[in-house]
């Protein structure tokens, strides 16, 4: 798993991981429209790296997407989720008041802050799974004498 | 009465659960999960729950994913051997027909299969898109309705991650 796979998944993996990216942005965005939502999409999005980090191996996809960067996509996606939720008490109403215009339903912009939250759910179970996934690969045990 | 294909999808995530129970290599145990999850996925699809199955599905080949390369790296194989001894098929027949017995007595009361209750849901279904204007009634109920179980779920997801953080860290961790 050093180096990655052969070639013939490399190639692949470059033609398809952006495919799979774009679908979960879609899923993500789509999620008051469709089946799915920020749970599903942010995992696809989660994905679409540990197919980068499979086949081109661990090096460059570290490069592309550190464990810290992920970990603040995570954190940023909660902090979206909770702010959104308060900004209901603010807006004259309750905990998770959906403060925003209900607009015309079966448009894109519509069903008030659901597209908001579910964009906060994507990145914070995107980056957290990856994040997870990162840490799993790059952890080893220390031999005797080295680090500390 | 469910029909056919379900009977035939359960009977196959009970075959895969087994054939993980039984097989002798770690490798072979985590593909027959995988075939547990994929047989639910596919369920909760012929059940037409379609947000339910795609989030499935992501999560199973993730988690197979994942599986997989804990089994490659891990190089030792542990035998377990052991003879069934009477005490313990004893115990273990004791114990299924408790549980039966209960399970029995607990799902008595259930509504039958495709006929929910439809109290508190029939007023989400009617006022779900009048209330929220969202067009996926899932959505709706997972992030206005329900919201606070939402939280409740990504907090215990953030928690989790977090553990998995101080777990598994390069820094700062004594060698052995």
């Amino acid at each position: 798993m050093k180096n990655g796979m052969t070639l013939i998944v490399r190639v692949i993996a470059r033609f398809v991981s952006p495919m799979i990216m774009v679908f979960g942005i879609y899923i993500i965005l789509h999620g008051h429209l469709s089946p799915g939502g920020g749970f599903p999409g942010g995992v696809i999005i989660a994905s679409a790296f540990v197919l980068l980090t499979l086949s081109f191996g661990k090096e460059i996809a570290y490069q592309k997407l550190k464990e810290s960067t992920a970990s603040v996509m995570e954190s940023a996606g909660a902090l979206i989720f909770l702010i959104l939720a308060t900004l209901g008490i603010v807006f004259g109403g309750w905990f998770f008041l959906n403060f925003l215009p209900k607009g015309e339903p079966f448009r894109l912009i519509s069903a008030g802050f659901i597209p908001l939250c579910n964009i906060g759910i994507g990145l914070k179970v995107g980056g957290g799974i990856f994040a997870v996934f990162l840490t799993l690969i790059l952890f080893r045990l220390l031999e005797k004498g080295e680090g500390d | 009465m469910p029909e056919i294909e379900l009977y035939l999808l359960i009977t196959l995530m009970i075959v895969g659960a087994l054939v993980a129970v039984h097989t002798r290599y770690l490798i072979s145990a985590v593909i027959s999960l995988a075939v547990v999850g994929m047989a639910l996925a596919v369920a909760f699809l012929y059940m037409q729950a379609p947000d339910i199955a795609i989030t499935q599905i992501v999560v199973e080949v993730l988690a197979l994913v994942i599986l997989i390369i804990a089994v490659s790296i891990g190089k030792e194989v542990v035998d377990i051997k052991g003879k069934w001894e009477t005490l313990t098929i004893g115990v273990t027949v004791l114990f299924v027909v408790i549980f039966a017995i209960f399970a029995y007595r607990a799902l008595a009361d259930l509504p039958p299969f495709g006929s929910p209750l439809m109290t508190v849901s029939q007023r989400y279904v009617e006022e779900g898109l009048k209330q929220t204007g969202s067009a996926n009634l899932v959505t709706s109920i997972l992030l206005d309705f329900r919201a606070y179980d939402t939280l409740g779920e990504a907090t215990i997801l953030f928690t989790a991650i977090l553990g998995a953080f101080a777990v598994l860290r390069n820094i700062g961790r004594k060698a052995k």
